[in-house]
């Protein structure tokens, strides 16, 4: 890398907010570190109820008719808010305002974010949506049961559960959760581009900041779709407008509608939906390129291409929306374009996918946790993403939308795959966060069981599919086309599930046991380059640097240097001093 | 070696069970096994890429595995091979869409000597209308739908009076004739699949949708509803005979017309025209008087 003088910042730093209670420091922080802790637990504790949602779906679907205390109505909730909670309310909230709060200040050499006041805001906002939408359980009809996808007319009529007041808190709860999402993403964004220390040129950012960056960005311009939308159908529901309803029956009576276009709903509600995939997919990209880097003591192969790559994929996600509706009954002819920039995404995709790999080449590859979780992201994000071009390819996909090779393919790609990098990202980070090794061999358990047992879960869900099983069925019921031994194959899937459901304890009890009787971790335990790792403090305190912020005069990716004397060197190591005793170790 | 292992597990286990897996696909009954093709093909290009990615990641782990004092090699671009990694994927890619906008341009192209059928989705059961011996359907709107007329018929477009009606029961099309679906709800979305056919499409309230297939073999096949549409979603079936042309001639003789369904009910057209015309009236004094004047 070419080296070039930084001058030391002349401009002086501002005084942060100093918490002057328990209360401000701990519960109303200002602090981007406390406020990605609150964040991720909040993601996280009501990703557990997503969870259990999908066990009572599997329950149903391994053996039918077993279980009284599921109906129909029951078995439609647990799918629609299985489905938005997983989505939007545990991975979304956890890349963005867990891993962006947490990552961002610290790798671009940052105090703080540049609004903390906001971001406070952005988190509470965020725990007002996360309650409005579990408290939709407990109100009479409970929760929307029209699938998350929330197509009207179904989801107003009376032939859906949850059609009088739970899709409302439903569209309540979102549109709380996108004015909190704005507030913390306008914060990303503008940390990231003003508030970067001396010398980090935006081509010298660590890939996980290049994807949740990205990620933002996509998020801050898709979500108001989805706000638009559910404003609509709440007027739509509440006030009588007909922005998605057209005359209808309801129940044999016709309704008061007329006009309305469901199709407007879809593409509104796709055109967030579909970019809300990468929100998901590009922070784990970033994250799990600088996992793989770190681990296989290497630098990422082809920084700027995977740069690119995120910048395009961001792009173009924009302009695919309609391959979700390629049967919706919209204009067939849309479906040559849609399929052309469907597959035209495939190829900074799979450059990606190559790059990741190039990188283990000639690499000396340390098979950590964290490493042993990126292997496993490969694994199951190429086998995701290749069902992808099924699915995006118009004519392919006819046969196969509604049906369980879509649940097969999302879970894989936007599920599995991003999952497994937030437990290898976990691991990777705890040590900075707590000070402490998560424990190795409660790791190792963890990561075979998850990574074999989703695998052993999703990957014949596809067959089902292809079998003609459609999605969002109660029961199969008799069919002349399903043999018998469908419902053995499922049976199977459910024990599948909740065992490595059950595995998810051994992860959690790691992470409260080791948080105060794991291996410490010392300063930088994985000899890594990026500033997070380079601060005076493990964990960083309020302000994350010493009294300087640091300076930066190289990329985040100097594993292997020619000339060095470790093998990693430090993003604030000035030219000249790679070689020096203990020049890599502390800047 | 146990992780190299591990995925050298996943790849061949993938490879296993697609091939020794009893879970596949029902045997075609139409045109549409150009779309099966397009899945084979799909899977040929898409699986030699995942195999590839997996087992090339396999041996890195097993040929780079850490040793102390080595060093990784250093070269952080390759301009080279990323250009003929992006020239080859789009290769690929294309060699995948290329085929599939020619069987989706098929798709979108109704013969000329299609017959019509309409499939009607309600919650939560089917209903089928055919043409006369005039050919045409009757217009019909969802406002005109009563116990009378159960498919919102309009009775004063006399191409309706003769229109075939198959209400609860199963749809018969004959074989090697093209057909082309239209497709009404009459309350919120559904979809009409059968596996069998390859071919679906949304029946979304307020519009006329529609896609076109040909059955090539006889049997009785299933009718789903491929698209959530309540609690009774799951349930919503009906079947669809294909048979001979001299058999289907003689079930569409059995089948009941319009008229003669109003004569059953003791109903007149005239009658249904007066209710029409009320439903309409209704309608009209119901919406606010700005709404008119625009």
């Amino acid at each position: 890398m070419a080296e070039v003088y930084v001058p030391p910042a002349e401009v002086e730093e501002m005084e942060l907010y100093h918490a002057k209670s328990w209360i401000t420091k701990y519960v109303f922080s200002q602090d981007a570190k406390v406020i990605a802790i609150q964040y991720s637990t909040t993601a996280v504790a009501i990703g557990l109820v997503g969870l259990v949602l999908s066990w009572m779906m599997r329950l149903q679907l391994g053996f039918p008719e077993s279980f009284d205390f599921i109906d129909p109505s029951d078995y439609y909730q647990f799918v629609t808010m299985h489905g938005m909670i997983m989505v939007v309310y545990l991975l979304t909230a956890l890349f963005l305002g867990g891993f962006g709060n947490y990552l961002i200040p610290l790798m671009v050499g940052a105090r703080d974010m540049v609004f903390p006041y906001v971001n406070m805001v952005s988190y509470w906002i965020f725990l007002i949506a996360a309650l409005v939408l579990v408290s939709s359980f407990f109100v009479p009809g409970g929760p929307t049961g029209g699938g998350w996808t929330l197509y009207p007319p179904q989801t107003i009529t009376s032939g859906t559960p949850g059609h009088s007041t739970g899709i409302l808190l439903m569209m309540v709860s979102l549109a709380l959760f996108i004015i909190g999402f704005t507030m913390g993403g306008l914060n990303y964004v503008t940390t990231i581009l003003q508030a970067r220390t001396r010398g980090m040129t935006l081509m010298r950012l660590p890939l996980t900041i290049w994807g949740i960056f990205t990620a933002t960005v996509l998020a801050l311009f898709a979500f108001p779709a989805l706000f638009v939308a559910a404003i609509m159908t709440t007027l739509d529901a509440t006030l009588g407008t007909s922005f998605f309803m057209p005359a209808a029956l309801d129940q044999g009576v016709l309704n008061e509608h007329d006009g309305g276009s469901p199709l407007l709903f879809q593409h509104l509600f796709w055109f967030f939906g579909h970019p809300e995939v990468y929100i998901v997919a590009l922070p784990a990209f970033g994250i799990v390129s600088d996992l793989i880097s770190v681990h296989a003591r290497r630098h990422i192969f082809g920084y700027r291409m995977m740069v690119w790559a995120i910048v395009i994929i961001g792009a173009l996600s924009f302009i695919v929306w309609a391959h979700h509706m390629y049967v919706s009954g919209m204009n067939p002819y849309f479906g040559f374009f849609f399929a052309t920039t469907t597959l035209i995404i495939a190829v900074p995709t799979a450059l990606k996918v190559y790059n990741w790999t190039l990188t283990l080449w000639r690499a000396n590859i340390r098979l950590t946790l964290p490493m042993l979780f990126a292997l496993a992201f490969i694994v199951t994000f190429v086998n995701g993403g290749i069902t992808g071009l099924f699915l995006g390819n118009v004519v392919v996909d006819v046969p196969l939308s509604d049906t369980m090779f879509v649940v097969a393919h999302f879970h894989m790609v936007m599920g599995v795959a991003p999952l497994l990098v937030v437990f290898g990202a976990v691991y990777h980070w705890y040590p900075l966060m707590t000070g402490r090794m998560l424990h190795e061999g409660m790791g190792k358990f963890h990561f075979w069981t998850t990574f074999i047992g989703a695998y052993t879960i999703f990957l014949p869900i596809h067959y089902l599919g292809l079998l003609g099983v459609p999605r969002r069925y109660f029961e199969m019921g008799e069919t002349t086309f399903i043999p018998d031994s469908a419902q053995d194959l499922n049976a199977f899937i459910t024990v599948v599930t909740l065992l490595v459901g059950f595995a998810q304890v051994v992860f959690f009890f790691n992470v409260f046991w080791s948080a105060r009787k794991g291996k410490p971790a010392g300063h930088n335990p994985w000899k890594a380059t990026s500033l997070e790792w380079q601060t005076e403090e493990v964990p960083p305190g309020h302000g994350n640097f010493g009294p300087e912020l640091p300076l930066v005069y190289r990329w985040a990716y100097d594993y292997g240097l020619p000339g060095a004397k470790d093998d990693f060197v430090p993003q604030n190591v000035p030219p000249g001093a790679e070689g020096a005793e203990g020049g890599a170790a502390k800047a | 070696m146990i992780v190299a292992l591990g995925l050298i597990l996943v790849a061949v286990g993938t490879v296993v069970f697609h091939f020794a897996s009893p879970w596949w696909w029902t045997p075609v009954a139409s045109n549409w096994g150009t779309i099966d093709d397009t899945i084979i093909l799909t899977f040929w290009i898409t699986g030699v890429v995942f195999i590839a990615v997996v087992l090339f990641t396999a041996y890195c782990v097993i040929k780079f595995k850490y040793r102390e004092g080595v060093r990784a090699e250093y070269k952080p671009e390759s301009h080279k091979l990323e250009w003929w990694l992006t020239i080859l994927t789009s290769v690929g890619v294309a060699a995948l869409l290329i085929p599939g906008l020619f069987v989706w341009n098929q798709y979108v192209t109704v013969p000329q000597a299609a017959t019509h059928v309409e499939a009607m989705g309600k919650q939560w059961s089917w209903q089928f209308r055919l043409p006369g011996a005039d050919g045409k359907m009757g217009k019909s709107n969802v406002r005109l739908i009563n116990d009378d007329n159960p498919f919102g018929i309009d009775p004063k477009d006399p191409n309706g009076h003769d229109d075939v009606l198959v209400d609860g029961a199963n749809l018969a099309l004959p074989m090697n004739k093209p057909v082309k679906f239209l497709l009404r709800s009459v309350d919120v979305l559904h979809n009409f699949y059968v596996p069998e056919f390859r071919a679906k499409m949304d029946m979304v309230p307020g519009a006329v949708t529609y896609f076109w297939v040909e059955p090539t073999r006889t049997g009785t096949f299933d009718v789903l509803c491929f698209e959530l549409c309540g609690v009774g979603h799951h349930a919503m079936r009906s079947q669809v005979e294909v048979m001979e042309q001299a058999d289907y001639d003689a079930w569409l003789k059995e089948q009941t017309t319009f008229k003669k369904l109003l004569a059953e009910n003791e109903v007149t057209l005239e009658q249904l025209i007066k209710r029409a015309d009320e439903q309409t009236k209704k309608m009209k004094d119901a919406l606010p008087k700005a709404h008119l004047t625009h």
